[in-house]
């Protein structure tokens, strides 16, 4: 198996570390440095940039077709008109996702990541480039659906926010913990489905709460209406909160 | 898959650590790796393709895997819990969402060959493929 898999590093590189090589004297090098310290070194520039320009950047990690889009589309209708918002969405392929919400008047970028399966701070910060946002706004990133790899890779935003849909399964958070660990906030989505599916939203928050015993939970159906106005209520108070954290950090 | 976007974050920084020591080329690579990251196995199986190429091709990976402990306010303690992911104190239950070990994903140490100097970058990374095409 390991010899198949080259997860045993003798076996799966096929040499000793002697052969072919020159060993000299004292050639071990200390580094100990984090092997994604490049992307985080973005994701800090990212949030500096974010910061200082008075942005509240949203992260949105959930599986392939939780609704991620359709609550941002219903997002945009509620607060378009009192709050300045932006969209940059990851898609492997299309534009179909930034074309939902510019069909709202909301400004989107659309990063394409080809066989990727998340974004990364570097693409990030590029599609901040092509974004012009004011002072107060809120940026929502739409991850590649996916619920494992994305939990990896800090983007520079604020908050990182999972959506699950109760047509899942109410074990999800059991199953892919990651995501649920490093979130704020979890969002259950579609639950104007709930008479219609087996789905235990108690079970479920227990689950979450295992996994991350601060995370916030909140209900909603994009499609009803149902709990959108906790879900805007939380995204303006955050942006307040995390506002006055940054306050707080350049004059700590 | 994003085993294969680490396993190249590793190599590219190695390349760089050796590159700027005026090595040729890497014998060994020392990286650790803790319970939360899930992702050793998979690392294993990826670097070699990730290393195909550059100063890192041939190099002996070697793993040191990092146990989850967390702190327990509650006992004022360091403790492991009972499995991954259950955040709680195994002895009084309390939550422990402060983990002290096992999410790292760090490059500890290199074992540098200083052999004829050759270039240190990934083919694929080449910032001008037609350039390289023709070369």
């Amino acid at each position: 198996m390991c010899g198949a898999c080259g997860c045993q590093p003798s076996i799966g590189t096929g040499q000793s570390p002697q052969e072919g090589f020159r060993r000299v004297p004292n050639d071990m090098v200390l580094i100990e440095r984090d092997i994604l310290s490049k992307n985080d070194r973005f994701a800090r520039e990212n949030r500096a940039r974010l910061s200082a320009a008075g942005i509240f950047a949203v992260n949105l990690i959930s599986s392939p077709g939780s609704g991620k889009t359709t609550l941002l589309v219903e997002t945009m209708k509620a607060l378009k008109a009192s709050v300045s918002l932006g969209v940059i969405e990851g898609d492997q392929q299309t534009s179909l996702d930034a074309d939902r919400i510019r069909a709202t008047g909301v400004s989107a970028v659309q990063i394409n990541t080809g066989t990727g399966c998340h974004l990364d701070a570097h693409m990030v910060g590029h599609a901040l480039d092509d974004l012009s946002l004011d002072n107060g706004s809120i940026l929502f990133i739409e991850n590649v659906g996916n619920l494992v790899c994305p939990a990896s890779f800090d983007l520079g935003e604020a908050r990182k926010v999972a959506l699950l849909s109760v047509t899942e399964g109410d074990d999800k958070p059991l199953k892919y913990p990651d995501v649920f660990a490093a979130a704020s906030l979890m969002v259950l989505t579609k639950v104007d489905l709930l008479p219609h599916v087996r789905f235990d939203t108690g079970d479920c928050i227990a689950n979450a709460r295992a996994i991350n015993p601060n995370i916030e939970v909140l209900e909603v159906s994009a499609q009803s209406g149902a709990g959108m106005a906790e879900w805007t209520h939380w995204l303006t108070t955050s942006a307040r909160r995390s506002a006055a954290e940054a306050e707080l950090a350049t004059h700590a | 898959m994003h085993e294969l976007s680490i396993a190249n974050a590793l190599v590219d920084q190695v390349c760089l650590e050796a590159k700027n020591a005026g090595a040729a080329r890497v014998a060994e690579i020392n990286v650790r790796m803790g319970a939360l990251s899930g992702i050793s196995r998979a690392l294993y199986f990826c670097f070699p393709s990730a290393a195909r190429g550059t100063a890192c091709e041939g190099a002996i990976l070697s793993i040191e895997s990092v146990p989850l402990t967390v702190l327990c306010t509650h006992c004022d303690a360091v403790k492991t819990p009972a499995a991954l992911y259950n955040f709680r104190c195994p002895d009084c239950g309390w939550p422990t969402p402060k983990v002290l070990t096992g999410r790292e994903m760090q490059l500890v140490s290199l074992r540098l060959v200083d052999e004829t100097r050759e270039r240190c970058s990934r083919p694929q990374a080449s910032p001008d493929p037609i350039q390289g095409a023709v070369r």
